[in-house]
């Protein structure tokens, strides 16, 4: 794990813990000796894998943060759709020395899969300590353990690596669990709603805002490599896209152009942000080096190209444009030139977003007065509907681009939803007010 | 400075009784032309003679900025009323109705904004005089989860500056 050097903490990994089913003298059975427990992700239909979170041990004061910790585990393993928590009322073994190797038998006879223990320690020097152990049960054997150091408010984000650390052994794939949203944070009436930009944790946890709501604020977007975000905001007369530092506070309109700026993403490199520039009626992109301020045009069309989002690899671009005569996805080169329409199903396609993994983009459609969140691979074969209805928009994929949150207005107002690119597990994600326009930071660490 | 003061007050006062006057209207008899009975009140050349005799707004079909004949019809008195109080300086703002993906919606905004900028110029209003702003589908009249009420978003709005 790196340490981010702009970050206002210090998250430390120390050692793996090296225990292992040798140290506690363990006859394994031949049977399951060679089976390590591992959830196949690929297929479409999966089962949750049964997995036992017993609460952490919690050394001297440390009870309640290591129950705490446990909780925020269970919740992200539950959400993924992937695990399915057992019940603590059904657990044999009680843990009190995670340092011991669990009894296993007492493990495989509630069906647990995989078990997970763990403690939280204060040290003298007033740092938390947080070690995890994750146990293949039918193997009998430890798959993996770490330990932590940090600060005691950092707990949540502990929880979140170590979710990350059994994810990633159970099912081969890199988690999402350290990473945070940025959305719109809504009140008031609909007429002169009151619009936020706020920050929290994948999980709802931790939400701060970050502007007052006295200026209307839209869309933003994380810079993929700094505490960064872009937004486009009506703050001094004509709408303009902004840069904020998260950390600073310190704020500023993103170039000077003729006309209203919006639909800002960066570059993945975070060197530049591309965005929309209105002119008269028409729309067309732009890209800024954010150093140089030099700006390149990248469309020049009488229609409205808008929504434009970069490959990983930061070669080609997909945007939307009505160049066509109805809103539909298209790809070019990074630096402008032909552009490829890849949307060709029923209705209009939109706010295509690339995924981090590169083998999709997530699109918006409009068809028979539903708004649909879908995917399609960036050659535009094997479209996908995830979730259809009245009214879904905006997608934005986790880090891993196995899950999608989008926002869903029925009329009221917005809230935040999240669907894994299967179609399955959509799950409702807590925020205290109305919310949409939601983009996921890529992992923190 | 005295005169100027007098002048605000009476202005306000004047505003105050058109609009008691608006709701004395309505009140009394909705089946009739309340537009009219407040409009034989305003004031020639001010705000509220705008809205009321001449219509600050044009609406448009779904994901259209064509200008329908009504609307023409309308652009047309706002251009004559315009050329007429040339005093006023004022913002065309673009709206778009719910359904229609935020960013899309500020762009089909803008484009209809400066659809109805072009045809004031076409008739005779300096460019320099409007400026444009679209709101996308931020900024709804009505709330209603149907098509009377989808049909009332989808506008172009005329709004005269209050210091001009």
């Amino acid at each position: 794990m790196t340490i981010l050097p702009t970050l206002d903490f210090a998250l430390t990994r120390r050692r793996a813990l090296a225990l292992g089913a040798a140290a506690g003298g363990l006859a394994l059975s031949p049977r399951y000796a060679g089976a390590v427990v591992r959830l196949d992700v690929t297929q479409g239909n999966i089962q949750p894998m049964p997995i036992a979170l017993p609460d952490f041990v919690g050394a001297g004061q440390e009870g309640e943060v290591a129950h705490n910790v446990t909780a925020v585990i269970t919740n992200n393993l539950r959400r993924s759709g992937l695990f399915a928590p057992i019940d603590p009322a059904a657990y044999v073994e009680k843990i009190v020395n995670p340092d011991a190797v669990p009894r296993f038998a007492d493990w495989r006879v509630i069906n647990a899969q995989a078990l997970v223990t763990g403690r939280m320690t204060r040290q003298n020097d007033g740092r938390l300590r947080a070690e995890f152990r994750l146990w293949d049960v039918f193997a009998g054997q430890q798959l993996s353990g770490q330990q932590y150091f940090t600060t005691p408010d950092n707990w949540r984000r502990v929880a979140h690596i170590i979710s990350d650390a059994i994810y990633e052994r159970l099912t081969g794939e890199k988690g999402y669990f350290d990473s945070r949203i940025v959305f719109v944070d809504e009140t008031g009436p609909k007429q002169r709603r009151i619009k936020r930009l706020a920050l929290m944790d994948q999980d709802g946890a931790n939400v701060r805002y970050l502007t007052r709501g006295d200026d209307l604020v839209l869309t933003p977007r994380f810079n993929p490599t700094t505490q960064e975000i872009t937004y486009m905001s009506y703050g001094q007369g004509s709408p303009r896209v902004y840069l904020l530092n998260i950390e600073t506070g310190q704020r500023e309109i993103v170039g000077n152009f003729p006309g209203m700026t919006f639909a800002p993403r960066f570059s993945p490199d975070g060197q530049r942000v591309i965005m929309s520039l209105q002119q008269g009626g028409n729309s067309n992109l732009f890209v800024m080096d954010l150093r140089s301020k030099a700006t390149t045009r990248l469309t020049d069309t009488a229609a409205i190209d808008t929504s434009p989002s970069y490959s990983p690899d930061g070669a080609r671009i997909c945007f939307e444009s009505d160049r066509g005569g109805s809103q539909q996805i298209y790809i070019m080169a990074a630096n402008g030139g032909p552009a490829q329409r890849i949307s060709f199903g029923q209705g209009l396609y939109s706010t295509p977003v690339w995924s981090p993994r590169g083998d999709y983009i997530a699109f918006t459609r409009q068809a028979n007065n539903l708004f649909g969140i879908g995917i399609m691979k960036p050659d535009g074969s094997g479209e996908r509907v995830l979730t259809e209805g009245f009214h879904n928009e905006g997608p934005t994929f986790a880090p891993n681009g196995r899950v999608i949150m989008f926002f869903r207005d029925p009329g009221v107002g917005p809230n935040l939803f999240t669907v894994d690119v299967t179609g399955r597990n959509e799950q409702k994600v807590p925020t205290p007010s109305y919310a949409s326009d939601p983009a996921w930071s890529p992992l923190l660490s | 400075m005295m005169n100027v003061r007098q002048v605000i007050r009476g202005a306000r006062l004047a505003a105050v009784l058109v609009a008691a006057l608006a709701i004395a209207a309505c009140a009394k008899n909705e089946a009739e032309n309340s537009q009219g009975a407040a409009g034989a009140m305003a004031v020639p050349g001010s705000q509220q003679d705008f809205l009321v005799n001449v219509g600050d707004r044009v609406w448009f079909e779904t994901d259209s900025s064509e200008l329908s004949a009504k609307s023409r019809d309308t652009l047309d008195k706002q251009a004559q009323w315009l050329q007429r109080y040339n005093r006023y300086t004022f913002t065309i703002e673009g709206h778009a109705d719910e359904r229609g993906t935020r960013e899309y919606n500020l762009a089909l905004g803008a484009r209809r904004a400066a659809t109805v900028r072009d045809y004031l110029i076409s008739r005779g209003i300096a460019a320099n005089r409007m400026r444009t702003i679209s709101y996308g589908k931020e900024r709804p009249v009505a709330t209603c989860d149907d098509i009377s009420c989808w049909s009332q978003n989808r506008r172009a709005v005329t709004v005269l500056d209050a210091s001009s």
